[in-house]
């Protein structure tokens, strides 16, 4: 049995490189459109929320509402683009369009196509995290020295979201099961994780659930980049989502191995 | 056969799933440079075989030898040197016929250059040569059938596993699909191809296996097959009621199928049976050389399903 698992995990460092380069073609046809696509809906709760509840809610923790918010905007479109990007066109090259299963009878194995699904749903990810950024930036709410210090951890959001939905997609019968997951887990997430308010609002028992929240970790390590403050307790962070990524990688293979591979 | 002349071997392999046997206690071997076919009706096994020897289905037991190579184990490694048609395909329908064999040779790890170096000539072969721009979603059943054939030959593959390869194509198409496995075999290739067409195995295949309900119920070359099992002239006759007319050829006939509405009668000296039947009215009798169609009717007692 373990000989089996380990037949499908990716074989080395490289080769998930040709399905991302699978998935940078097929969006270089349609880029203009998913580029729009992707801003639309940040944007709009970026300028609705910030400029509309802004001019009641003042200043939150020493800053604009609107800087404050820009911050969690960023990480939201990150967990949102690559969530996103995984539920539905991950899963329609695994299921309906039979991508998977073609890449499956060349060299590549299971894992490797996981693995370049992941790092592709990331670079997704990193477009539109850093877009919102370039706002905020060209709004004047965050310097350019700060987007690229963010860079990293929109990445890692990225991956982390990613793997997640992987392993929905792993498990979903069909694209029917995928809204569960959006409204028990991702909006609810967007609230509580201090994307729109500081975590601090919450009662205290929520404050130590939310510490185990993904989207939290990339809050606290964003908004502070963005505001040039000091981060506290990095290393912790980062390595709660190194966790929410790898965990659930290697949880979706084994579901993918048990639905592809009988 | 040696093993460096044996492209692939099965051992007393079974899977079932859900308690229900898709494969049972198969074996059989196939030589480099022949072509095999695994031949049977729908829901016969020939699928899951066809995906267990690239290790997408791994068997309940027995042993499956590729290339040299053991599998599912070694899957991947078998798998360089293996190119595969799908029962159903999967090319990419956005990108250009182009774009479509670039990012699949990139796959097998071929660089830029490698892969530009050889489609030219997969091109040609695929009869593709106006299209290389094309997109995918253009072009007719025929023409993408024939680009998936060209996609399997980009790692220039020893073994050609194709599943249903002209199913649910016309004709013409068909013909011109076996005709370039034709030129693959003169050129050395191994092909293991599953069908349900009597004529695509008796046309392609050196060897065949016959399969029903995941098991062997014969083996060997189709001439051979026909002429062990059948070895004489068939006269189908249509129109009548197949249990009366039985009663009335069965002296002439060394054996008789009723298969719905038509009885196929298996004789020496068709004339026989002609001379019972004349002046009979609303009867349609047709007499042919037999084939494995009939070698299927007389091992299972029923035709196979279209």
């Amino acid at each position: 049995m373990g000989e089996s698992y380990a037949a499908v995990m990716p074989t080395n460092a490289y080769n998930w490189i040709a399905v991302w380069r699978r998935n940078f073609l097929a969006w270089k046809k349609v880029a203009l459109a998913s580029i729009l696509g992707n801003l639309a809906d940040p944007l709009t709760n970026l300028f609705g929320l910030g400029f509309g509840l802004g001019l009641i809610v003042g200043r939150v923790e020493g800053t604009s509402y609107i800087a404050f918010l820009a911050a969690g905007m960023v990480a939201t479109s990150a967990m949102t683009s690559a969530t996103f990007e995984t539920l539905y066109a991950a899963f329609a090259r695994m299921d309906a369009k039979r991508t998977w299963e073609a890449i499956l009878s060349t060299e590549l194995t299971l894992g490797d196509i996981v693995l370049g699904e992941l790092v592709w749903a990331a670079s997704k990810s990193v477009l539109a995290g850093t877009a919102i950024g370039i706002v905020a930036v060209t709004l004047g709410y965050a310097s350019w020295l700060s987007i690229l210090y963010t860079m990293p951890t929109i990445a890692l959001t990225g991956l982390v979201f990613a793997s997640l939905a992987m392993v929905v997609i792993s498990l979903a019968p069909s694209y029917d099961y995928f809204v569960f997951y959006q409204t028990l887990v991702l909006s609810p997430m967007v609230f509580l994780c201090g994307v729109v308010f500081p975590t601090s609002q919450l009662p205290g028992s929520f404050q130590h659930f939310v510490g185990l929240l993904p989207l939290a970790h990339s809050v606290d390590l964003i908004r502070p980049a963005m505001l040039e403050r000091g981060v506290d307790s990095a290393v912790l962070h980062v390595a709660a989502l190194c966790v929410y990524t790898v965990l659930p990688f290697f949880a979706s293979i084994a579901v993918f191995r048990r639905r592809l591979l009988r | 056969m040696s093993m460096s002349t044996v492209a692939i071997d099965l051992a007393g392999v079974r899977k079932s799933f859900g308690g229900r046997t898709i494969v049972d206690e198969l074996s059989f071997s196939v030589a480099r440079g022949e072509c095999f076919g695994l031949l049977g009706p729908n829901g016969a096994g020939k699928s899951t075989i066809a995906r267990m020897l690239l290790g997408m289905i791994s068997p309940d037991a027995g042993k499956i030898m590729v290339l040299n190579e053991p599998v599912p184990a070694r899957a991947r490694v078998a798998r360089m040197r293996i190119g595969v048609v799908p029962q159903f395909d999967n090319l990419e329908l956005e990108f250009t016929v182009r774009e479509n064999l670039l990012v699949f040779g990139r796959y097998f790890g071929m660089s830029a250059r490698k892969i530009e170096a050889v489609v030219p000539s997969l091109l040609e072969f695929a009869r593709l040569e106006t299209k290389a721009n094309a997109r995918v979603s253009e072009l007719s059943g025929g023409m993408k059938r024939r680009l998936t054939l060209a996609r399997a030959l980009i790692n220039d593959p020893h073994l050609l596993v194709m599943d249903e390869p002209t199913t649910g194509l016309d004709p013409h198409a068909r013909h011109l699909i076996w005709e370039r496995l034709r030129v693959l075999l003169a050129r050395g290739k191994t092909i293991l191809l599953t069908t349900h067409f009597m004529e695509e195995a008796e046309r392609l295949c050196d060897r065949l296996c016959v399969l029903e309900g995941g098991r062997k119920i014969a083996e060997g070359k189709p001439d051979v097959l026909i002429d062990e099992h059948i070895g004489c002239n068939v006269v189908e006759i249509y129109g009548g009621d197949p249990h009366q007319l039985r009663e009335l050829i069965r002296p002439h006939a060394r054996h008789i199928e009723v298969s719905g509405e038509t009885l196929f009668c298996y004789a020496p000296y068709p004339e026989q049976v002609r001379v019972q039947l004349r002046g009979r009215a609303g009867l349609r009798v047709l007499q042919r050389s037999p084939n494995l169609e009939d070698v299927f009717l007389r091992l299972t007692g029923r035709e196979m399903e279209k």
